[in-house]
């Protein structure tokens, strides 16, 4: 194994627990694109450029337009819920 | 199930769970030391039988043919499946919402994200269109050169012009577009089914490697799967950005 | 240390089937699905690695020249694509769950609005 392998897989795990451990979902994304970047990294230096030009589009732009729109129609939600509950005390 | 129970649950059976995963991995071959027999006969035999030079997508579009078409499916039924939870929850939505445009995060872009959008989105598409068409050629192909051109009409959702977006994707195209990749990828393979006795067989003359019109129908069966790629995608980014809404201030030109 | 990427994939399935279980927001739930996700990748471009191979285009390479495996990269490709819309619907549920039962915690979710 070389040593721009290893130095991958140890970015690619420290990136994972990044992940998991962010305590806010939008932060959380941020921290999800960028280890799709360190994930992409690991696929080249494993001699897989398809899959790595797969795994950049994905995570830096498919995934994160979705994550946002669905945590945006979440708060939109949340305010619905709030002014329904307001009139509802009244 | 409360989080404390669910944390005990995993407590329990997570260490298990590692174990097994270890000394499972562990029995599999060293890192590096290949014993696979189908690849190797696939690098050897391909380019003289299929004259493609990227081997990936040769077993994508052609001699694995069949796993995409079922892979093409389950992004058809995931894009059908959110349009319809996220289409009956705006028809049941009978709240008058009092936001208008004015306060919406679209109608404030400034100026450099307006002109820096604008101009990424016919890179974005000609850059999209390459990766599908040289996907026998180069890495690239259907899968990947789809979300690149559904990153085209999303450039102009970022310059805050979404009225212009509705325009050019109106929801019925988009579904069209979706529906166009499926059907046409199903339908080249019945061309194989006809033209040369098995489904999904490259039944199209094979050209010379290298060339952009090689390799039989790999090119065609690209496009169709970036077709539905890009359909796919630009109808689940603007169902979840719920056009009703937007569509009701106008935008600030 | 040519055990290494496995022991990776082990720990990324373990630690995001953690924060599946530990979460108190949806969306996270769905987000650390996608490093479990990830490991399975790792497991799979692993096993299709052969030692001072390049990469399967033949183009610019002899055809005869020592090519790691392809059939696992074809699996690995459209999974990462198809995972995205298959995110795309599980937010969606959550969407959904968030309209019925007015919270996103796992454990309200069986109460209902009022």
């Amino acid at each position: 194994m070389t040593a721009l392998q290893i130095a991958a897989l140890i970015l690619v795990a420290l990136g994972g627990t990044a992940v998991v451990l962010v305590p806010d979902p939008l932060r959380q994304t941020l921290v999800l694109s960028i280890y799709g970047v360190a994930l992409t990294i690991l696929f080249f230096v494993f001699q897989a450029p398809d899959v790595a030009l797969s795994e950049i589009v994905v995570s830096g732009l498919a995934l994160p337009v979705i994550i946002l729109a669905a945590l945006r129609k979440i708060r939109e939600s949340e305010d619905e819920h709030r002014r329904a509950d307001g009139e509802g005390q009244r | 199930m409360s989080r404390r129970v669910r944390l005990g649950l995993f407590a329990v059976a997570g260490p298990g769970l590692l174990a097994v995963l270890l000394i499972g991995l562990h029995g599999l071959p060293a890192f590096g030391d290949y014993h696979g027999v189908y690849g190797l006969l696939v690098s050897r035999i391909e380019p003289s039988a299929r004259h493609a030079t990227d081997i990936v997508t040769a077993l994508n579009f052609d001699l694995r043919a069949f796993d995409t078409l079922g892979e093409e499916f389950i992004l058809f039924a995931s894009a059908a499946g959110v349009a319809l939870l996220l289409r009956r929850m705006r028809d049941e939505a009978s709240v008058e919402r009092a936001s208008g445009i004015e306060d919406h995060r679209f109608a404030g872009a400034s100026d450099a994200l307006r002109l820096a959008s604008l101009a990424l989105v016919p890179l974005l598409v000609a850059l999209g269109g390459y990766v599908v068409l040289h996907g026998q050629l180069t890495p690239g192909g259907g899968f990947q050169g789809g979300v690149v051109l559904a990153a085209g009409p999303m450039a102009i959702l970022l310059a805050g012009r979404y009225l212009a977006l509705k325009r050019i994707a109106p929801q019925w195209a988009l579904e069209a577009l979706e529906a166009l990749g499926a059907a046409s990828y199903a339908l080249i393979g019945l061309g194989g089914l006809i033209f040369a006795g098995v489904y999904l067989k490259n039944f199209l003359p094979l050209g010379t490697q290298g060339t952009l019109l090689s390799a039989g129908m790999m090119p065609l069966n690209s496009v169709a799967v970036g077709l539905e790629v890009t359909g796919a995608f630009l109808l689940t980014w603007t169902e979840f950005l719920d056009q009703d809404l937007l569509v009701r201030g106008g935008d600030r030109t | 240390m040519s055990y290494l990427p496995y022991a990776v994939a082990a720990w990324l399935f373990m630690i995001g089937l953690w924060g599946v279980v530990s979460s108190t927001h949806l969306v996270r739930t769905v987000l650390s699905l996608t490093v479990v996700q990830s490991a399975t990748y790792l497991v799979l471009l692993g096993v299709g690695y052969r030692t001072g191979a390049k990469a399967p285009i033949v183009a610019d390479i002899p055809t005869k020249s020592k090519l790691v495996d392809p059939v696992v990269q074809v699996l690995v490709l459209t999974d990462v694509v198809i995972e995205a819309t298959v995110t795309a619907l599980l937010l969606a549920l959550v969407v959904q769950a968030h309209k019925r039962f007015g919270s996103v915690d796992p454990a309200r979710l069986r109460a209902l609005r009022h």
